[in-house]
């Protein structure tokens, strides 16, 4: 029951936040712009399409007429027509989001599996060198520019070394898509050598996009199990002669990735907003490459498509978060 | 004065905390500098064909770019952008986040709660989403970039200061003051934001980082100040066509952004031991 009160919280706290989000949205493309017609209709169009435009979409009416209208829009999922592809906005960034979902998950694995022993080793050997080397490349690793880092990283291990893809998501034909993600999908035909061209070409953007998430997850476990080697219950484990490792890895571990789980939900949401960089140097197809499309041809619906969906996921994905994070530790969450 | 004397000697015993310092310090006296210590300083804004795309070496340090500017100077002269940019941004979220937090936190009126809502709605989503659609409403320029990202900066200060007033107002000493009748105003500024100060210091630094990276990114996605301006995420940027053989035009501005944002960062964290006695670390975070 408890379980279910806090979800029905977490929405009460969703639904007006999202409201919001749109809203603002609707303040930055409609109320800011002299001419959102003109905006929209691109930068050729002429007088006479631009005013054909506005009466079509009905940006002559009244401001909170066209806010009502947009609510009911983004209810039908309609948010607009881009003027680049001259598809729905929805429709094109839907068919992009797998692509998005898999490089996200892909360097959140990395950072998980890579940054949470790096943390461990870091605390029990607090203030000797391997601590030092590994502050000094978790502080680097916040600090550093993600699409700097990503261009270095191809010229050294692409261009120069040749011994991953320069970008783009396989070579050849891709699976047959089932699930929008071509190692799953790879995995499901039974061609492994897609799954393999589908890792290799996954490697780069994920390892650049998991850096700053490593760096925060090192520090985030390094401090959680500092905190808690300090606790009685690790002196008297020790009194009783359970082997150092057996203590650290198991039962301090457990305990202090209680916290960390809550920054590692957090760290999706930061991937998400990283990988709209990221992909453009790897001309990875997904919602961010389009963006950087949209903008670069000033395809404004798209730009603000981009908007409301990148923020509406965002929201969804730390929602889930919450929730999921409330079942695993059951002493409550954040409120 | 002697509060800010005994920082000063805190930071220069705190190791990271220095390091900042002088990181951040280099990037100013960059800026301030750039027409002294850049090797051709008419060579930032002008197209020299011939120079094009020169390896670093001899006269050009960083080596050229494709219009043979020489990418040393813009990115000297780049650190007066990018610091134009992040300090007016994170001033202005300063001036809109603090007093409204403060006012917000303290009169617990719905207006006040109101725009405390208005600023969970920024911080749903990530600061560069937000600054996108702003940046490309309005079109590329440096002011626009400001506006975007003071846009979506001034929430953050106006949680952290809602949060530490509506913990202070409970305080003996507060409740003292409003006893001994001391206007609310007075109260406010005199014994509540001196008491708010040292979280909105931390945040400060923390956030000029932040907003650095951000507005490079902007850069970076075509949205910051227009070419041929030198501004660093559009050098990066533009470096992209001419890899893997101009190997040298990226290096120079991502090490700058680097220096300074790890400057801001350690600068941050270092001011945070030293100021916050709370969060010390007493378990050398």
């Amino acid at each position: 029951m408890r379980i279910l009160a806090l979800i029905a919280k977490r929405l009460l706290w969703f639904v007006p936040t999202a409201v919001g989000l749109i809203a603002v949205v609707f303040f930055i493309s409609r109320v800011i712009p002299a001419d959102p017609a003109a905006l929209l209709a691109g930068e050729t169009a002429s007088r006479e399409a631009i005013d054909a435009l506005r009466t079509k979409l009905g940006l002559d009416r009244p401001l909170i007429v066209q806010l009502l209208d947009y609510y009911g829009q983004l209810l039908r999922g309609d948010l607009g027509t881009s003027l680049f592809t001259t598809r729905p906005v929805s429709a094109d960034l839907m068919a992009r989001l797998p692509a998005t979902i898999e490089l996200t998950l892909a360097a959140m694995i990395i950072a998980v599996v890579f940054g949470i022993p790096l943390g461990v080793v870091s605390a029990t050997r607090r203030n000797t060198l391997v601590d030092h080397m590994l502050r000094i490349v978790t502080v680097g690793g916040l600090a550093v520019a993600s699409f700097w880092l990503a261009l270095v990283l191809q010229l050294v291990f692409a261009m120069d070394l040749g011994w991953l893809p320069l970008q783009g998501r396989i070579s050849g034909f891709p699976p047959r898509p089932i699930t929008g993600f071509m190692t799953v999908d790879a995995v499901i035909s039974g061609r492994m050598d897609q799954l393999g061209s589908a890792l290799r070409h996954l490697a780069l953007p994920a390892i650049t996009l998991a850096v700053p998430a490593l760096a925060t997850v090192v520090r985030f476990t390094r401090a959680g199990v500092l905190d808690t080697l300090g606790k009685p219950f690790v002196d008297y484990q020790n009194a009783i002669g359970i082997p150092r490792a057996l203590i650290v890895w198991r039962y301090v571990l457990r305990n202090a990735l209680t916290s960390t789980i809550t920054q590692i939900g957090l760290l999706f949401g930061i991937l998400l907003a990283g990988a709209v960089v990221i992909e453009t140097v790897f001309q990875w197809p997904g919602i961010g490459t389009y963006a950087f499309e949209a903008i670069l041809q000033s395809d404004y619906a798209a730009v603000m498509g981009f908007t409301v969906y990148a923020g509406g996921i965002f929201m969804i994905a730390n929602l889930v978060v919450d929730v999921a994070h409330a079942m695993i530790d059951p002493r409550g969450g954040r409120a | 004065m002697s509060g800010i004397a005994q920082v000063l000697r805190q930071i220069a015993r705190d190791r990271s905390a220095l390091v900042g310092l002088v990181l951040v310090m280099i990037v100013v006296l960059a800026a301030i500098l750039a027409p002294v210590i850049s090797t051709h300083p008419e060579a930032v804004w002008d197209m020299n064909p011939v120079n094009r795309l020169k390896p670093p070496g001899g006269e050009w340090v960083m080596g050229t770019d494709r219009m043979g500017a020489d990418i040393y100077s813009r990115v000297v002269y780049g650190a007066r952008i990018t610091l134009l940019i992040a300090l007016v941004a994170v001033g202005a979220s300063l001036l809109i986040g603090v007093p409204i937090g403060l006012w917000a936190g303290w009169s617990e009126l719905w207006i006040g709660e109101a725009l405390m809502r208005v600023s969970d709605i920024f911080l749903a989503v990530p600061q560069i989403v937000l600054a996108i659609a702003i940046a490309q409403t309005l079109g590329p320029s440096i002011q626009n970039v400001i506006l975007a990202l003071s846009i979506t900066y001034w929430p953050w200060f106006a949680r952290l200061v809602y949060a530490e007033v509506r913990a202070l107002k409970h305080e003996t000493f507060i409740e003292a003051a409003i006893a001994l009748g001391v206007p609310q105003w007075r109260i406010v500024l005199q014994h509540v934001l001196p008491n708010v100060a040292s979280p909105i210091i931390v945040r400060t630094s923390i956030g000029m980082g932040f907003t650095i990276l951000t507005a490079a990114s902007l850069g970076f996605l075509g949205l910051g100040a227009p070419p041929p301006a030198p501004e660093w995420g559009r050098m990066i940027s533009e470096s992209r066509e001419f890899l893997p053989e101009a190997w040298w035009y990226a290096l120079a501005p991502g090490l700058a952004i680097f220096i300074v944002v790890m400057g801001f960062n350690l600068l941050g964290d270092g001011l945070r031991d030293i100021l916050d006695p709370r969060l010390r670390r007493s378990h050398d975070r």
